[in-house]
């Protein structure tokens, strides 16, 4: 190869250094736009727990609370309602909400019911499936996408069921139960969602 | 070619001004290729001569990004990408900016008929073979302008900040959320929030008014590019560089794009204004297709609408989306992926590939029972838009044209399109069992098409093609 024979090995090492140096700086430059996608300090802060009064609650009534952004429901269950849950048992996917633990279900809530107490379902209202909320369709009967309906919610999206203690029915898009966020009873009639340590 | 040697320009024929004409086009070309990319882009470009309807809507679909790109420039004059104020601001130029009306309705019809437009010319293209042999490149590029175009649609539609605009973008956004691993995070990241909020909005205004729309511009020119080094395929699927003038050295069955098919295509155009007039100014809600009744309402980030669905155009693949179903992973996609495996093994030539072939679907059936149906519908979903890009390998027909392909690909076309068609329709609608059912045949017959093209279009009974173009 004649052509090499008037290269200067020099500054072509010098050259390729330097765009590999270039190449490094242009690609390192992306971190800072990349990171400034992120959630702001301010989207962060808007994290902390709120509180519910339940005082006005009647048995069979659903209350809705924004924490995060996102609806945190609490629904007073009659006893007739837990019965009907009970039924439910072999129709739900995960009856005793064993899967992805540490995401979905608080140590208090790995129940049939998935609550502290059995009367208060606390549930984030956003479908394990793509994040919709879904309809209250509280009242046991016969419903256009099941004909055996023990009352739960129906998401309009995809069509996934719950019953109503959040448990997702079998063969439906969405994977999993809805989510318990942390919560504690700060009284009997007050509940701190996003937190479940008192005076943490 | 040195600019100081290029000729002089002349304009033939009568006209008052054709000396000061002249010496312009003269002093602009010695000093820019104008003349030089009019002749080989307009003047010069031979097009077969045999183009019919379908052929209008490639030159439809850019008429319509100019009006998309003109209609939206004097809408961000207006609108305000802030959560708090999106909803009032896109009220506000619909009531009390003069003639803002007609400019957002001008722009949201614009959406759907750039969809209608790039669907047909997408169809024009499955027709006539026009992704084979030597237009892969242009397909491709092609395939990625309807992607950038998806984007456009999905990251426009939040802005006016309604409840299918809030709840659409949430749905989507938690697809990514469905890769393993990464997923959530992902979505944070796309999201700048837990939810979809101002920061959502915000940005996806910045990637709605520049981010993309720059990316499709520059491939809408390699598009352009890449069809006038290929040149144009026809309704025959016949080449017409085969048969050239020996003289002049062109295409005998080629005419100039200018002035023959530029006069076409405004008729084209004005056909097309007649329709989207129609729209704009009778139905610009397009029965609620082109603009949905929900996004009336301001967005509420604690409560779905009771019936959610995304715009027409992204129906057939929400569809998919929704038809996978655990039963539908363990009974239909399951056997299907044995099958294809077993098919592509029994063809391949090579013992690599069958190996290959046995890995790829061990590893797709371990997810089938590891991973949730969650994710399969993502990924069926993906497949069924990203599919389009293999076209120019699926199709192993000997011919590219409908007109000389045999009974099978006419019939496998028949049943693609009502699949899509029928997909799309019930994407539309509310979920019940029997319409679940009827989603996961129309998925079995959208993908059997592709995935069982590179047999059917091999064994197809085809007709001879011409030695040249009919002219029919």
């Amino acid at each position: 190869m004649n052509d090499k024979a008037g290269i200067n090995r020099g500054r072509r090492t010098l050259v390729l250094a330097g765009a590999c140096a270039g190449g490094v700086a242009a690609a390192a430059s992306a971190v800072p736009l990349v990171a400034s996608m992120l959630p702001s300090d301010r989207a962060l802060a808007l994290g902390a727990p709120v509180e519910a009064d339940i005082s006005q609650l009647a048995p069979g009534e659903k209350m809705t609370v924004e924490w995060r952004g996102e609806p945190v429901w609490i629904l007073r269950r009659t006893s007739q309602m837990l019965e009907d849950i009970k039924k439910d048992d072999d129709k739900v996917a995960d009856p005793q909400s064993k899967r992805k633990q540490d995401e979905l279900t608080p140590v208090y809530a790995r129940n049939e019911f998935r609550s502290i107490k059995p009367e208060y379902l606390v549930v984030v209202g956003i479908c394990t499936h793509l994040g919709c909320t879904p309809v209250d369709k509280l009242q046991a009967g016969n419903e256009p996408f099941s004909a055996d309906w023990n009352g739960g919610f129906y998401c309009p999206c995809h069509g996934s069921l719950y019953d109503l203690a959040g448990r997702v029915y079998k063969n439906k898009p969405a994977p999993d139960n809805l989510r318990v966020p942390p919560y504690i009873f700060l009284a009997d009639n007050k509940i701190l969602i996003g937190e479940d340590k008192k005076g943490a | 070619m040195a600019a100081a040697e290029k000729q002089p320009v002349t304009i033939t024929g009568a006209g008052p001004f054709n000396g000061v004409m002249s010496g312009l086009l003269t002093w602009i070309d010695q000093r820019f290729p104008l003349m030089e990319n009019w002749r080989s882009h307009l003047a010069e470009y031979y097009a077969p001569k045999n183009f019919n309807f379908w052929y209008y809507f490639g030159s439809l679909a850019l008429f319509v990004l100019v009006i998309q790109i003109v209609t939206g420039i004097f809408l961000t004059m207006n609108y305000k990408p802030d959560a708090a104020q999106a909803f009032a601001s896109v009220e506000y130029i619909m009531r009390e900016v003069p003639w803002g009306w007609w400019i957002r309705y001008m722009h949201s019809t614009g959406a759907s008929f750039f969809f209608i437009c790039v669907y047909l010319h997408m169809f024009r293209g499955l027709l006539y073979g026009s992704y084979r042999k030597p237009r892969e490149l242009l397909w491709i590029f092609g395939m990625l302008i309807f992607l950038c175009l998806m984007a456009e649609a999905f990251f426009g539609y939040l802005l006016p900040w309604g409840q299918m605009s809030y709840w659409g973008a949430q749905v989507i956004v938690n697809l990514f959320g469905a890769i393993p691993v990464i997923g959530p995070d992902l979505a944070i990241w796309i999201r700048g929030d837990y939810v979809v909020s101002d920061a959502t909005l915000n940005r996806f205004f910045a990637f709605h008014v520049i981010a993309v729309p720059l990316v499709l511009l520059a491939l809408v020119v390699a598009h352009i590019l890449a069809l006038h080094e290929v040149g144009s395929n026809n309704p025959d699927g016949v080449e017409i560089e085969n048969a050239k003038d020996p003289r002049t050295g062109r295409p005998l069955d080629g005419i100039p794009f200018h002035p023959y098919y530029t006069v076409k295509d405004s008729f084209g155009v004005a056909v097309f204004l007649i329709v989207f007039s129609i729209v704009v100014f009778f139905m610009p809600e397009g029965g609620g297709y082109f603009l949905e009744q929900n996004n009336f309402i301001p967005a509420d980030p604690l409560k779905t609408p009771p019936h959610i669905a995304p715009v027409w155009y992204f129906t057939p693949y929400y569809s998919i989306l929704r038809a996978t179903t655990d039963k539908f992973v363990y009974w239909a996609l399951a056997p299907a992926v044995v099958a294809l495996a077993a098919l592509i093994a029994w063809s391949a030539k090579t013992s690599a590939v069958r190996a290959a072939v046995g890995v790829a679907a061990a590893v797709l059936l371990l997810g089938f029972f590891t991973l949730d149906a969650k994710v399969w519908g993502v990924v069926l979903m993906g497949v069924s838009v990203m599919i389009f890009f293999f076209m120019p390998w699926l199709d192993r027909s000997p011919v590219k044209s409908i007109r000389y392909k045999g009974p099978i690909t006419k019939v496998a076309i028949a049943l693609f399109v009502v699949a899509f068609v029928v997909l799309g329709y019930l994407g539309t609608q509310a979920v019940t069992a029997a319409s679940t059912l009827t989603a996961q045949i129309g998925a079995g017959v959208y993908f059997l098409f592709f995935f069982l093209m590179p047999w059917y279009s091999r064994l197809d009974k085809c007709k001879p093609e011409p030695e040249r173009v009919t002219g029919k």
